[in-house]
């Protein structure tokens, strides 16, 4: 073997060299500059960029904020403001943390809005879809656990309603709680055991995004207009183009939340977790993290134990066989002028079902959060499959450089009569 | 621009459910350290750890403090060493195995004024006075909260049936506490001759527990207003690139 046998394909000898070993830099090339993008994504299509981003920070910040985190029940209360007073930066560390996990379930629920919305879930995109519901699953979990650390009255109580709701499972409920507990009750060997798996977790979902990337990367991106790619004139490069919108989008949103990080970084958490964890002392209402409130809501919602974890977790589970749930062929409600509205109630209904799963579970909110139940499994089950048989959908444009000139054709126009 | 438009309901949805959990309209007070270039007085937060150690200290522990952290509100070594000095702390063991009592140092926590919960409930018809640590961010509008809950000691409604050995307060959830009023007028002798009047006593100890609560305040907003401007600057110029780039696309 001689060395000519390099391929002398880039002008840096390092970057050859590498590339005869390992074809990564081809990888990258081919996936992160070449790759090709619909023309018309709007900035929709930046908040996979910017989950990816806000799961480092969330990675970074919580690899530091474990170095100075005590999971012992008489400990990680303090441990959490020592790291809040005497490390340094620990404070905006924590609040970074906190407050970008919150932002990173905003950022999804509007990634997965955006894929119900234009139907990326649709062929040939069904397994990027069943791995992304795969995704929020696993982020529920992190959540969840990450939120019982600081030890606090929330901390504590929640873990001890969401770990009950196990028991309420038929035969192996009892015995499946005390397994997951690691103890009768939430204590010490339950915290130890959540802080093992909220530090695992994350990688974990870092893995499975790779793969969510890789398969999105395959038939390549959706877009409004939900048709396929028919030439290179429907597409630009990723690198410049779609990297500096994503960079647009990132400045916008790296703004608000600083905002809030530095300026309310206790807005969205609850006060009693600044009170220590005590089990003789149950907070007046015990509620859910305001991004998991809309499954509390469906919890409560229905009068009996089993009955409602089971509707919980249906209602997660459902989303996995939706792009069998719906048959018609078109992807963006663009085009669909009916099941466009009712996309857009379900949207608002979950917004609704998190309101009152922040309220105590009485009266009218009860009321709203059955109704809200109703229509979250109305509409996956009888609205999305039958629809199609009432419905008559737009009709689609040729292609998307198309649509793009048809735009600009009418602004001319516009303007012509506007002159 | 839908788009924006989407994100903003988003956000104003998300901020209405938190505001609309605030209790009762109680009074909002005004504050030097709310805003976005929100300070602390130190002059206050000295005054209101007089008020603290003179008054609140009798019942309440702050034990996520050290005395050394007082540097921060403008005393100097020597008077942190003498404040201290005035406390007992238990250490040991020493080399005989013996537990003993030497003057608290700076690099002591708050001594508390019970050795633990149980002496705590005795000593208080049953009820345990709360850490003040965190207590500003442990309660809805906690600064408000706070300085409302001090001011709030009025007679009872004529109907109102107070519980054994509690005290009316209107600010109280259940309009009854087991804290008898702890502040009035005078109560405290401030050093630098400001008015020790109820409200003032009041705020200058709300403030002291703000800063207790938050000590990274001013260093918060000093560095949020960088790196919102950041993202302003950083902003402008990848639109304007933006905007450069994808006229030739469209």
């Amino acid at each position: 073997m001689n060395n000519s046998s390099d391929p002398k394909k880039y002008k840096n000898s390092f970057l050859n060299w590498i590339e005869f070993r390992l074809p990564i830099v081809s990888y990258i090339e081919r996936e992160y500059k070449d790759y090709p993008m619909p023309k018309n994504c709007n900035y929709f299509w930046s908040f996979g960029a910017m989950a990816t981003i806000l799961l480092v920070v969330l990675i970074v910040t919580g690899i530091f904020l474990a170095m100075n985190y005590t999971p012992h029940t008489d400990l990680a209360f303090n441990s959490v403001e020592r790291i809040m007073r005497d490390v340094n930066y620990g404070w905006l560390l924590r609040y970074l943390h906190s407050n970008g996990a919150a932002f990173f379930f905003i950022v999804v629920y509007i990634h997965i809005m955006r894929g119900m919305y234009y139907g990326s879930y649709k062929y040939p995109r069904e397994l990027n879809w069943i791995l992304g519901v795969f995704i929020f699953l696993l982020m529920m979990a992190t959540a969840f656990l990450g939120y019982t650390l600081p030890w606090g009255q929330m901390s504590y109580w929640g873990a001890t309603v969401i770990t009950n709701l196990f028991s309420a499972i038929p035969v192996i409920g009892e015995g499946l709680k005390t397994w997951i507990l690691g103890d009768y009750t939430v204590g010490n060997a339950t915290l130890n055991r959540f802080f093992a798996l909220h530090y695992v977790l994350p990688f974990v979902i870092f893995g499975v995004v790779a793969l969510h990337v890789a398969a999105v990367h395959v038939h390549g991106s959706n877009n409004p207009s939900g048709i396929d790619i028919k030439s290179k004139n429907d597409t630009v490069n990723f690198f410049p183009y779609m990297i500096i919108k994503d960079t647009l989008a990132i400045c916008v949103f790296g703004f608000i939340i600083a905002a809030v990080v530095f300026f309310g970084p206790n807005l969205m958490a609850e006060v009693d977790n600044y009170i220590p964890a005590n089990p003789m002392v149950t907070p007046s209402h015990i509620v859910a993290n305001w991004y998991l409130a809309p499954f509390y809501a469906i919890l409560r919602a229905v009068p009996d134990k089993l009955g409602g974890v089971a509707l919980m977790f249906a209602s997660i589970l459902i989303l996995f066989f939706l792009p069998w749930l719906d048959r018609v062929k078109i992807r963006s409600c663009n085009y669909r002028p009916i099941f466009k509205w009712f996309m857009m109630l379900f949207f608002v209904n979950f917004f609704v079902l998190g309101y009152v799963g922040m309220k105590p579970a009485e009266g009218i909110y009860l009321l709203v959060a059955r109704m809200g139940l109703i229509y979250y499994f109305v509409f996956l089950l009888l609205i999305t499959p039958f629809i199609g048989r009432i419905e008559k959908t737009k009709k689609l444009p040729l292609s998307i450089s198309n649509i793009l000139n048809n735009n600009h054709s009418e602004q001319n126009k516009f303007q012509k009569e506007v002159n | 621009m839908r788009f924006i438009f989407t994100i903003l309901f988003c956000f104003t949805f998300c901020f209405s459910i938190f505001a609309a959990s605030e209790t009762k309209n109680a009074p909002k007070h005004e504050w030097s350290f709310t805003g976005l270039n929100g300070t602390f007085d130190k002059s206050a937060i000295q005054r209101g750890y007089k008020v603290y150690r003179e008054v609140c200290a009798g019942c309440h522990s702050m034990n996520l403090l050290y005395y050394r952290d007082l540097i921060d509100i403008g005393f100097t070594n020597d008077e942190i060493k003498a404040i201290a000095s005035e406390y007992t702390v238990i250490d040991g063991p020493n080399d005989e195995g013996e537990m003993f009592e030497r003057p608290a140092k700076s690099f002591d926590r708050f001594v508390s004024p019970y050795l633990n919960e149980q002496e705590a409930r005795y000593s208080n018809n049953g009820s345990y006075p709360p850490d003040l640590s965190v207590i500003t961010k442990a309660k809805i509008n906690g600064p408000d909260y706070i300085y409302n809950l001090l001011l709030g000691y009025v007679d009872p409604p004529e109907d109102f049936e107070l519980g054994d050995g509690m005290y009316y307060n209107k600010w109280k959830e259940g309009e009854q506490i087991a804290m008898a009023q702890p502040l009035d007028e005078g109560y405290v002798d401030y050093d630098d001759g400001t008015e020790n009047s109820l409200e003032q006593l009041a705020e200058d100890v709300t403030t002291f527990l703000v800063w207790s609560a938050e000590p990274e305040l001013e260093e918060r907003k000093s560095l949020g207003i960088k790196v919102l401007l950041f993202f302003v600057v950083a902003g402008l110029f990848v639109f304007i690139a933006k905007n450069r780039l994808w006229k030739s696309v469209n």
